[in-house]
């Protein structure tokens, strides 16, 4: 196979070495668990927390003469993630065997897809700060999951549990495309969004839903491509980063020693912050790959994929151009919002039939600010869309300030309630009542004659004036017509 | 009273409805044959008396109120290869030592719905993997038949040698079988009896411990071609557990037998005649062909030109595949462990305790064809093969053939512990040179009891059908059936 080069080196995104710039090469292998009820190949339960060994049917458990039924469900996510990806949909794929001995692999052999994958090329969309960055997909495969072993039960014994055995996970393999740590994080992002968008993984990597294997190598800027290392099972998206920092300027280092690459499996370490050796290109399994005499090839109609290709949702990238397009929000903001469905979907219901750009602002700036600093998610988020849209409403009428806003949303977010009648109950209506601003304005001007007639000369004082009208009133004045008011009294009109 | 164990399934199926005797009384009758033999023969590696014997008082009750399954009251025999809930499965390896299965396979289940009643579990070849019942744990299978005039231990075929021996030796009324490359054919042309490999697919494979699963079939072994019609009638199924398995209605098999071959297309492969070949086999053949002329049938003759890369290919891909099979039995779950210092010492001990050389054998080769920079080579080229053998037949079938006429088996039954064979494994795989094409095809096929050797030992003749026409070669097969005759072996035993 040849690698196509699709990117242009950009020197900010370069290794800066002592015999001069490296540029970073870096392609992945992500392990999405497929969200379904039931295992790839069985029909046991695919519920997280269970205590070892309750979900294992006698196929998981490789009994003799047991054999797998493909579970269509998985088979539909897989078709759907495809869809997500842009991807080519493949009607007929195999299932292979992938031949090695593991404790937690009861079969002998993992089945995957080898030579013909359920999903082929496709691409990914990433808005990097100052630029988009189109990152390929070579192919999406459907694999079986392998159980884990349990070394700390027993002292001289190992425990299998075999819970994730057989456990459906989508394989999703990039081109060599990413040229930078924050590049594959943000990867890493977009397809842990993509798949929840979708419904087809939940993206919990502290689950093991997601998993990532991180191939590194380096070279000269546009030169040929270097000798690469494969870190394994990287489990957050901060890790990734961490790993391939440390793991290009490790290689940097060898090379600009006069050394070579060992195209080796490595381990990141998240204690030390570094990878190491797990195994060398030499002892690298031949797992024997062959069509797994099991299972029939896995073929299904085009109009199969068309249906379930008109039942996809709105993806992140369409959600964000229609945010920018239909509510005029900046691209920063839209992006803010559509990482998350649910962050999408309530804004949506905030922003519903009210001022779009103010509704973002609330829903950015107040909330997402707030429930950042309390470590909660949106779910769990004391402030509803409906009670939000309410806040935001009574700022557009008019009839609270900004500033009487933010202490409304504090009393909304600590005591819950309808603000609209926190408002009246609590009189924090603003004044508009003109009278009443008069008084207010004809007691400072009368205070402070000296300043009236700086203003005169320098109209930027004003904005004492009103911060001193404001203070008085308790900030329930409306700053327009105090200004309005001001202007007026001390004749700058 | 007359020896119930001579009965075949069809008389005893009358029988019993017409309460002559009970299913307890025939349970019994075999029960008293297996104790009497199994120490010479060896047929059983485990025999379940008390549970058949509630088993054949369960039928009794349900036959008392004129209730009762197609095989109400029907004592058989199973092999090992099958799992039996409870009761010994370990495809006669001593990697599986005391495994009792928690699941029945799909075939038993079949034939307990239909009222048969299990009398043990049948020895057979280590993991099916042999052509002479002697790679078996347990010792070798010993055939009933004995060439005239000497005492010479012969082997019953394999690697159904206890299914097939068992029901020769009326040990049982019937037995399961497998059949991957031979193993339920060859055996039943050693021992005059006849044994049937429907078509791929058409029995479920959930439940018999895996060889090669894209040969792996199960069928029956018998006394008669109607005995073994009644059987795969019970056996065959479609499966949701076994999505291979095809969803094809069943036929009444019984129907086809007695009706007239009269126009049918009767193929005779050129291929099939190799050099060398016993005149014994010869003659066989001819005679097949005489007495199926002779009922009115069209002999033609055909060419099948990929025949000779049919064994060599088979022997690619049934190692390959069985490779990865067995590659659970790794000491971590079930069956023998043999400790080591750390896991791969574990493995290592395990497998070369657990496995016989055969297998071994097997395992390597299998390993060996699929490894990097050999696959194209041999496993690839071996399915490429597989499809020319396909077409071969399919040429046939387009040209109006209905069967094919071939030998069974090379030979007879040869001695146990033949020296010749055993220093050549080579020699040995030669047996199924008749039989491995129709696995590679996945096509149903038959051998009939036709005639007995110059030495007075029964071979075989061999009917290939087109998929799931398994009713025609019934059809056909009774008719070859009705032309030799029937053979027994004489008692030497028991």
């Amino acid at each position: 196979m040849t690698i196509v080069d699709v990117r242009t080196p950009d020197p900010k995104k370069f290794i800066k070495g002592a015999t001069g710039d490296w540029e970073i090469v870096i392609g992945m292998e992500v392990h999405a668990q497929v969200s379904s009820e039931a295992k790839l190949f069985s029909g046991a339960s695919t519920e997280f927390g269970k205590d070892p060994n309750d979900n294992v049917s006698l196929v998981d458990a490789a009994m003799p003469g047991m054999l797998p039924v493909i579970n269509e469900e998985c088979v539909r996510q897989a078709i759907r993630t495809g869809l997500g990806l842009k991807a080519d949909i493949n009607l007929k794929s195999v299932f292979d065997r992938k031949n090695y001995f593991y404790p937690d692999l009861p079969q002998g052999y993992q089945i995957s897809q080898f030579k013909q994958p359920i999903v082929g090329e496709g691409k990914i969309l990433l808005d990097m700060s100052d630029e988009q960055v189109e990152i390929g997909v070579e192919r999406l495969h459907l694999e079986q999951d392998a159980g884990k072993s349990l070394h700390d039960q027993h002292p001289t014994m190992s425990f299998v549990d075999l819970n994730r055995s057989g456990v459906a996970l989508m394989e999703i393999v990039s081109k060599p495309d990413i040229r930078s740590s924050d590049e594959a994080k943000a990867y890493l992002g977009k397809l842990r969004t993509i798949l929840r968008y979708l419904g087809t993984c939940d993206g919990n990597m502290d689950q093991g839903s997601m998993r990532a294997d991180v191939n590194v190598s380096v070279r000269r800027p546009g030169g040929e491509f270097g000798t690469r290392c494969e870190i394994k099972n990287v489990n957050s998206i901060r890790f990734v980063g961490q790993a391939i920092e440390y793991e290009a300027r490790r290689q940097v280092a060898i090379l600009e020693d006069g050394g070579e690459i060992d195209q080796e499996t490595r381990l990141f370490d998240a204690v030390k912050g570094e990878t190491r050796s797990m195994r060398s290109k030499e002892e690298a399994h031949d797992y024997r790959y062959f069509p797994d005499p099991d299972l029939l090839p896995l073929e299904f109609t085009q109009t199969y994929v068309d249906e379930l290709a008109q039942d996809l949702p709105e993806l992140p990238d369409d959600k964000k151009n229609r945010f920018i397009n239909d509510y005029g929000l900046t691209a920063y903001d839209a992006d803010i919002l559509v990482v998350e469905r649910a962050s999408a979907d309530f804004f949506e219901e905030v922003a519903k039939g009210r001022d779009a750009k103010l509704a973002a602002n609330w829903v950015i700036n107040e909330l997402f600010g707030r429930l950042n600093k309390e470590g909660k998610d949106l779910s769990e988020s004391p402030v509803s869309a409906a009670q939000l849209g309410a806040i935001v409403d009574l700022i557009k009428e008019g009839v609270i300030s900004g500033k009487i806003a933010k202490d409304l949303f504090e009393i909304v977010w600590t005591e819950g309630g309808d603000p609209a009648k926190i408002v009246e109950d609590r009189g924090m209506k603003q004044v508009t009542d003109l009278g009443a601003i008069e008084a207010i304005v004809d007691e400072i001007i009368a205070a402070n004659p000296e300043k009236v007639e700086q203003a005169k000369a320098k109209p930027g004082l004003l904005g004492w004036f009103v911060g001193q009208v404001m203070k008085q009133s308790q900030g329930k004045a409306n700053p327009q017509a105090v200004s309005d008011m001001l202007k007026q009294k001390i004749g700058l009109e | 009273m007359t020896d119930l164990t001579k009965l075949t399934i069809a008389e005893a199926r009358e029988g019993l409805k017409k309460k002559d005797y009970t299913s307890l009384e025939l349970t019994d009758a075999f029960i008293g044959n297996i104790e009497a033999a199994n120490k010479q023969l060896n047929a059983y590696v485990a025999v379940t008396a008390d549970k058949a014997r509630d088993m054949a008082k369960a039928s009794d009750a349900k036959l008392a109120k004129g209730e009762g399954g197609a095989l109400e009251g029907i004592p058989l025999g199973i092999k090992d290869l099958f799992a039996t809930e409870g009761v010994h499965t370990q495809a006669c390896s001593h990697i599986l030592d005391g495994f009792k299965p928690a699941y029945e396979s799909t075939v038993t289940s079949n034939l307990w719905a239909d009222g048969a009643v299990m009398l043990g579990k049948l020895n057979m070849d280590e993991f099916a993997m042999g052509s002479s019942n002697e790679t078996s744990y347990y010792g070798p299978v010993i055939n009933p038949w004995r060439k005239k005039g000497s005492n010479q231990d012969l082997v019953p075929g394999g690697s159904s040698g206890g299914s097939a021996a068992a029901v020769a030796a009326r040990m049982c009324m019937g037995a399961t079988a497998t059949d991957t490359g031979g193993s339920i054919r060859q055996p039943a042309a050693f021992t005059g009896t006849v044994g049937i490999k429907p078509t791929y697919g058409r029995c479920s494979r959930w439940g018999v411990v895996a060889f090669a699963s894209s040969l792996d079939q199960a069928g029956p072994i018998a006394h008669t071609v109607r005995d073994s019609a009644i059987l795969l009638k019970s056996m065959a199924s479609v499966d949701a557990k076994d999505t291979t398995s095809v969803d094809v209605e069943v036929p009444d098999y019984e129907a086809a037998i007695g009706k007239s071959v009269k126009g049918l297309k009767i193929g005779i492969p050129a291929e099939y005649r190799m050099d060398g070949m016993p005149g014994d086999i010869n003659n066989l053949w001819q005679k097949g062909i005489d007495w199926l002329k002779d009922a009115g049938a069209e002999i033609v003759d055909i060419s099948m030109p990929h025949t000779k890369y049919a064994l060599p290919a088979y022997y690619i891909v049934a190692p390959a595949e069985a490779s990865s099979n067995l590659a659970r039995y790794d000491g971590v779950r079930y069956g023998l462990r043999v400790p080591g210092k750390d896991i791969a010492e574990m493995y290592e001990n395990t497998r070369a305790e657990g496995f016989g050389e055969e297998v071994k054998r097997r395992i390597l080769i299998g390993t060996y064809v699929l490894s990097a920079g050999y696959y194209d080579a041999y496993y690839l080229k071996a399915q490429k093969v597989r499809t020319l053998i396909k077409r071969d037949f399919d040429l046939a079938w387009q040209n109006g053939v209905d069967a094919i006429l071939t030998p069974a088996t090379p030979s007879a039954a040869f001695g146990v512990a033949d020296q010749d064979l055993h220093s050549d494994p080579v020699k040995m795989y030669l047996n199924d040179i008749f039989t491995v094409t129709v696995n590679m095809a996945g096509l149903p096929g038959i051998s009939v009891p036709a005639g007995l050797s110059e030495d007075g030992l029964p071979l075989g003749l061999q009917l290939i059908g087109k998929p799931f026409e398994e009713s025609t070669l019934f059809q056909v097969g009774h008719v070859i059936e009705d032309a030799a005759g029937s053979f027994e072996a004489e008692k030497w035993w028991g």
